[in-house]
């Protein structure tokens, strides 16, 4: 019936990078879902502007072979929806949101907004369950906990994939009574990391509890603008209808920026920062506040956004913006990569601010927040007197300082470097322990002295 | 009929509006959405929509309400928690779920909600705006006064008293004017009062970073930049907590949901540290997160700065803590650009600069309108986020020079996880002169002398530390060990304070006076130590070093027990040593 009632248009009279203008269009809303036929091809987009002389339609698509005049515009009058059913656990999907695993179309249960609304934050609830990956740097030092975003800062060529293919394995998001299930949305992803990312789904026996979105990188662009919202519309229903522990990967979220920025400049915006939108901030909030917790709902979205830096600049705006609005961040660094480390993650710009919620006497342990301090400061403390030794000679420090610099080096071998093996929370802390046993009590000054011992030098192995 | 001839972002234009005004709020679309007049132009108004507008089509309705953007104050204010535009969002969750729904509309405060009136003015009395007709008692703490409204004065018929709601009238005057429980008052225009007294008073926070190096007036503004990271939300909300004020308005003005949900989660639950009742019996907060719209990010800051306009007018001592400047700074371009006004710096509008300005200059310690003997004072802690860390952007560099006091956060601080990670080095306070003579009076005799010396203590390790980089700690005299000894003091000591540390939260003046003191005592006896011949190694490796930096962690009660003791172990040690 609905179908009838679609307007349809001829009236295209500008094509701009991913844009169409279209004019005499009537009853078209911001946000409306179009429909955009060509002979062989149905492409799709969405109203982003509207004045009395024009309509302003962003295609998700390439803009190639549609030409003013002759092409069919039609106006759903509704925005941009999903279907969205149980049974889309185990299925792959475009960016765009259709099945591409050769499989059967999704039998819809339910049909949502993918923009989502704004949860009142009165009805959030504090996230504070500690979720264990697995890796000690993570774990240890920098906690990730259910309903928080941390997204893993990588640059070019750097194993950001490797360590996530480790979480989708090893995490332990949900406890044995409740359902789990991983929302994967891909954007501008090369057939390597796609294929890489399905296989590690199909190993590790993930893929019958995920739900996968692919956009590649041969894919048109603009459609990174959706990929993320149908796996958040589709992580909403899975954790606040159906009650289950979610975790949302964004991998590559450096690509849905540069489709904003596409837009942008379509639109001849006044461009900001390093000629991303002004409105960038707001945009990627859109995003990354839909993980959280609901009060009273058993549900939560936990989201790991991997993003590239771009020469591995973290003051770029993409890092920037992102550090700005997720609660931490894990920055993979390439220095420790070189010199063999895995995961080379770097703990001194990373942050889990989160952290304290999830950690501490009844959830993992009560020497951990004192234990990871004191771990950072030592560690800091080691990586400069590794700098100052390289000006001066090893000779030129005082014993305590070289004792800094052994424990740098062994902080990264003994802690951070533990390849592909899978470590339980109350390993990592002890291993910590270990490596502080190097240093008289006196020097472990964010440590209580109680705590120094009942744990120090192994004493306490629970 | 009005109605829309273009939509774009938050922002809509609509036509056949010549009867309307500029600010003039209005409803947009057939969802009535809450939006205001920013700019008008022949016929043509347009309008930032406090809502999501998406779904608005070209020929909507608007509907012009006749008014300016106001917030409705009154009892029932504190303890609450609003979004930008005054809209209570526990009402919004209890009557649209728990996601914000477009066209919401809710009672700014509660119309059934019984209070006591008691009066304190006659029939037959003479008031006029300002005079306080009587009080309810809003919370344990808050003696709400009721207040003449701006532009209203007169002799009062009849006063009323007892069980009244906010839309009861509380007195009318001869001339027939109603004067009710609840007034409104334009959000974009400061409440008027007899004038602006001089800093003298120190809004102390419990956080001896701030309250010993950098302190903050009362009536005085701060910034807070810092990247992201490095501090601001959690310095933000432990001055909430623990500052020396009556009323708190905190508002998160386009940052994280999580946190505003922590603040809602734990604030209930803490003890105002000086009256021992519930931290929310004073704060108001304001939540409009990053997600939500744009043009209401706009609008949270005027809301905040009007309801501490309010309770300063009653006489109240009021901090306004916004996280983030920034984020409204943003808002403001956002808009700015939809208006294609000319962009200047980075993209900001022009008037980027005087918006900030006429922002912090609603702070100040005033003499209350119609009451000059009162005195209420707001004080603005803003929270900036210099894109990249970097602060020579617009937005910081604007807001330093409204400041009197400005807290630098550093990366390198927060990084080896100092917190508070304020830049002991180019943070300053322009009110530390004026302040002096309080410290002095209320504190220590000694004090300024006493803050002097920590700085140069400070000063100097800074430039021993580039000496060691170069040639290395072995290398360096004997007395520079010393110096750089008192330096590690009183970082650990004193500057370093965690807001998470049970006792260590929160410090006292007084225990604030008394660290620094053993601590600069501690420092001269390792410096008499080396000019009496001993040894450096025994010098540095006193048996109290640890207890003079854990002092900090030890209750107010045990700390005169406590440097008594680490002074005589000190002196006994010395002497030992010493051979005396
Ligand atoms: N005073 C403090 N005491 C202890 N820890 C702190 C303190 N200040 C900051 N931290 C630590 O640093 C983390 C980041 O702080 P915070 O969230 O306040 O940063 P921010 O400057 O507000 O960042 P953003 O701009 O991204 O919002 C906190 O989660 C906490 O772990
Ligand atoms: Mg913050």
């Amino acid at each position: 019936m609905k179908d009838l009632l679609v307007r349809e248009y001829r009236s295209i009279f500008t094509i701009k990078g991913p844009l169409i203008f279209l004019k005499d269009v009537s009853g078209a809303f911001l946000g409306d879902f179009v429909e955009i036929e060509l002979d062989d091809e149905l492409k799709y987009g969405q109203v982003i502007e509207l004045s009395e002389s024009f309509t302003v339609v962003q295609v998700f698509g390439t803009t190639g072979k549609i030409s003013p005049g002759s092409t069919r515009v039609r106006f759903r009058e509704e925005v941009v929806k999903i279907d969205l059913s149980p049974t889309m656990l185990g299925r792959i999907f475009s960016g765009g949101g259709k099945a591409i695993d050769g499989g059967e179309p999704i039998a819809p249960r339910v049909r949502r907004d993918v923009h989502g609304a704004c949860v009142n934050p009165f009805r959030r609830e504090p996230p504070r369950d500690f979720i264990q990956t697995g890796i000690s740097v993570i774990d240890g030092m920098n906690t990730l906990v259910r309903g928080q975003k941390l997204p893993i800062f990588s640059g070019a060529g750097l194993p950001a994939n490797e360590i996530v293919s480790q979480i989708i394995k090893n995490a332990r998001v949900a406890d044995k009574d409740e359902k789990f299930a991983i929302v994967f949305a891909g954007m501008g992803l090369t057939s390597r990391e796609a294929d890489f990312f399905i296989d590690s789904f199909r190993f590790s026996g993930a893929l019958e509890h995920s739900v996968i979105f692919l956009n590649k990188a041969d894919d048109a662009v603009i459609e990174n603008l959706l990929t993320p919202r149908f796996a958040l519309t589709t992580a909403e229903y899975f954790a606040f209808e159906l009650g289950m522990q979610v975790l949302v990967i964004l991998s590559d979220i450096t690509h849905y920026c540069n489709a904003l920025r596409e837009v942008a400049s379509s639109k001849d915006e006044v461009p900001g920062r390093r000629g991303y939108p002004g409105y960038m901030y707001t945009d990627l909030a859109g995003i990354y506040e839909r993980a959280g917790r609901i009060k009273s709902l058993p549900g939560s979205i936990t989201q790991l956004p991997i993003l590239t830096m771009p020469d591995d600049d973290i003051t770029h705006p993409i890092p920037d913006l992102t550090g700005y609005i997720t609660e931490g961040q894990i920055v993979i660094d390439r220095a420790l990569h070189r010199k063999g480390v895995f995961p080379p993650i770097n703990v001194l710009p990373s942050l889990s601010r989160l952290m304290g919620k999830g950690i501490g006497a009844g959830r993992t342990r009560e020497d951990h927040r004192q234990l990871s301090d004191q771990i950072y400061m030592c560690y800091a403390k080691g990586v400069e007197q590794r700098s100052v030794a390289a000006v001066i000679g090893e000779d030129g420090l005082t014993e305590i300082d070289r004792l800094y610099m052994k424990f740098a080096d062994e902080f990264e071998s003994g802690f951070i470097d533990q390849g592909i093996i899978d470590r339980g929370i109350i390993q990592t802390l002890e291993i910590g322990w270990r490596l502080l046993s190097i240093f008289p009590s006196s020097e472990l000054v964010r440590i209580n002295r109680e705590i120094i011992e009942k744990y120090k030098n192994g004493k306490n192995n629970e | 009929m009005s109605s829309i001839i273009k939509v774009s972002g938050p922002t809509v234009q609509a036509s056949k509006m010549s009867d309307s005004f500029m600010y003039e709020v209005v409803r947009v679309g057939n969802e009535q959405l809450l939006g205001e007049i920013i700019l008008m132009r022949g016929d043509v108004a347009t309008i930032q929509v406090y809502e999501d507008t998406g779904g608005l089509k070209i020929g909507d309705p608007v509907k012009p309400l006749g008014e300016l953007m106001s917030v409705e104050l009154g009892p029932g204010l504190i303890g609450s928690i609003y979004d930008g535009i005054q809209r209570p969002l526990p009402v919004l969750a209890l009557e649209w779920g728990d996601f914000i729904q477009k066209g919401a509309t809710v009672h700014r405060l509660d119309p059934k909600r019984k209070w006591r009136f008691t009066p304190l003015v006659k029939d037959g009395d003479v008031v006029q705006t300002g005079t306080i007709l009587g009080t309810v008692q809003e919370t344990k703490r808050i003696a709400h006064k009721i207040m003449v409204p701006e532009k209203v004065s007169g002799k009062i018929k009849k006063i009323f008293s007892g069980e009244l709601t906010i839309r009861d009238t509380v007195a009318i005057l001869e001339s027939g004017e109603k004067i009710k429980l609840a007034q409104k008052s334009n959000i974009r225009e400061p409440r008027k009062t007899c004038g602006k007294l001089p800093h003298q008073v120190p809004m102390l926070t419990g956080q001896r970073v701030l309250d010993t190096l950098f302190p903050i007036a009362e009536g005085g503004t701060a910034i807070i930049p810092g990247g992201f990271g490095t501090g601001k939300t959690v310095l933000e909300q432990t001055i909430a907590k623990f500052a020396d004020a009556d009323v708190i308005v905190y508002v998160g003005c386009g940052e994280r949901g999580n946190e505003m949900a922590d603040v809602l989660h734990e604030f209930p639950e803490l003890k105002d540290p000086r009256y021992g009742s519930s931290l929310m019996e004073r704060t108001i907060l304001i939540a409009n997160t990053s997600n939500m719209p744009v043009a209401a990010r706009e609008a949270s800051i005027y809301t905040a700065i009007s309801i501490a306009e309010y309770y300063r007018d009653m006489g109240y001592r009021v901090a306004v803590m916004a996280d983030s400047t920034s984020r409204w700074a943003e808002a403001l371009r956002e808009i700015s650009s939809r208006l294609e006004e000319m962009p200047g710096e980075e993209g900001y509008p022009p008037y980027l600069a005087s918006r900030l300005g006429s922002f912090y200059e609603r702070s100040g310690r005033v003499r209350c309108s119609g009451r000059p003997l009162d005195i209420g004072s707001i004080t603005i802690i803003g929270a900036v986020s210099p894109p990249g860390g970097d602060f020579s952007e617009p937005v910081t560099q604007a807001s330093m020079r409204m400041a009197s006091t400005y807290w630098a956060l550093d990366y390198d601080l927060a990084h080896q996880r100092h917190f508070p990670a304020i830049n002991w080095l180019n943070s300053f306070s322009l009110s530390l002169s004026s302040l002096s003579s309080w410290y002095i009076e209320n504190l220590d005799e000694h004090w300024v002398e006493m803050v002097a010396d920590m700085n140069l203590i400070l000063q100097r390790e800074t430039e021993l530390l580039e000496m060691v980089k170069i040639v290395g700690l072995d290398a360096m005299g004997e007395s520079e060990r010393i110096e750089l000894e008192a330096g590690m003091i009183i970082r650990e000591g004193f500057l370093r304070q965690s807001s998470y540390h049970e006792t260590d939260a929160y410090c006292s003046m007084e225990k604030q006076r008394k660290l620094l003191s053993l601590q600069l005592f501690y420092v001269s006896s390792l410096r008499d130590a080396l000019q009496n011949g001993l040894q450096l190694e025994e010098i540095l490796d006193t048996p109290v070093k640890e207890s003079v930096i854990r002092l900090k962690e030890v209750r107010d009660s045990e700390i005169d027990s406590g440097v008594e003791q680490i002074e005589a172990e000190l002196k006994a040690y010395f002497r030992k040593r010493l051979g005396k």
